[in-house]
């Protein structure tokens, strides 16, 4: 199973986000924001770091690159996506995913391990886990407060599409401590946490990430 | 050529954590007649020709302002 991860300039967890994919059994596939070609992939990893210097907008200038316009078009088509961290935040510039991430409420860059409720086994990419099984990966951000106007997080939460949402404490004051969220065809999921930082008892604060890359390989080859 | 403004800032539905926290520093500063603060962004596009409004609408809405979050307001002025 081919798993693209795109690199843009400024992106920090693309290597991490191959290892995981490695670890799980697929077979990463680098994918360069300036090109215009997805090289045949199953699925695709946008991962974290700080594309573009988070000029204008994090994740605003990555959103319009030649790749992630081949990537809009492949999704609307079904092809799998998860966006991890800075990745969420090109999603929601895309408009692959709705919302958006804003500077955090208490302006710090929180940094920690974060236990995740996960609110949807159904997804391509959280399929390995149980509907309300808890989670502890990390989560690293500035800009992670997501955000909607009232009336657009309640028709979020109506068609079911919060995947994960923060326990134990809310890191950067999303609303209704929403982690993570899907497209309506649970083919695209973004969160703010780092799942690729949390495949090997070594590095990790658990294993618990390792269920994402090993989800989507269960995906692709049932698709 | 023509000058082109953009100003965006955060709609008033979203809080805005930054201009809470210079509205802070204006309280320490013994500015207490300051209400409030909200901290948005100042675009200067010079524009070769006679600016197409409808095209330059489409850039605020869809770049340089994020629709969910944000409102937008363009300023034409010629040379």
């Amino acid at each position: 199973m081919r798993i693209g991860v795109l690199t843009f300039p400024g992106s920090l967890d693309d290597v991490d986000a191959a290892r995981a994919v490695r670890l799980a059994g697929g077979a990463p596939v680098p994918l360069w924001h300036g090109d215009h070609d997805l090289k045949d992939v199953d699925a695709v990893v946008l991962p974290g770091g700080f594309s573009y210097g988070d000029y204008l907008r994090a994740g605003a200038i990555a959103a319009r690159s030649p790749l992630m316009q081949d990537v809009v078009t492949a999704a609307r088509q079904g092809l799998p996506v998860l966006g991890i961290c800075n990745g969420f935040q090109v999603l929601c510039e895309a408009g692959l995913l709705p919302g958006a991430l804003t500077r955090n409420s208490h302006l710090h860059f929180r940094n920690r391990d974060q236990v995740l409720q996960v609110e949807r086994a159904d997804t391509a990419w959280t399929a390995d886990y149980a509907a309300g099984q808890r989670i502890v990966i990390p989560v690293k951000n500035g800009e992670g407060r997501y955000v909607g106007s009232p009336a657009d997080l309640d028709r979020l939460e109506g068609e079911n599409r919060v995947v994960f949402r923060y326990v134990d404490g809310n890191p950067n004051g999303s609303s209704r401590d929403i982690a993570g969220v899907a497209s309506e065809n649970g083919r695209v999921v973004g969160l703010m946490p780092h799942p690729e930082h949390a495949v090997e008892d070594l590095t990790g604060p658990s294993t618990d990430g390792l269920g994402f890359f090993t989800s989507i390989l269960k995906a692709v080859v049932n698709a | 050529m023509s000058r082109v403004v953009v100003d965006v800032v955060l709609k008033p539905e979203i809080s805005d954590p930054q201009g809470q926290a210079v509205l802070g520093a204006l309280g320490r500063l013994g500015h207490d007649s300051i209400r409030s603060v909200r901290q948005g962004k100042h675009f200067v596009l010079e524009v070769d020709g006679t600016p197409d409004e409808a095209e330059l609408k489409q850039i605020a809405e869809t770049l340089l302002a994020n629709p969910v979050i944000e409102d937008v307001e363009l300023h034409l002025t010629k040379d």
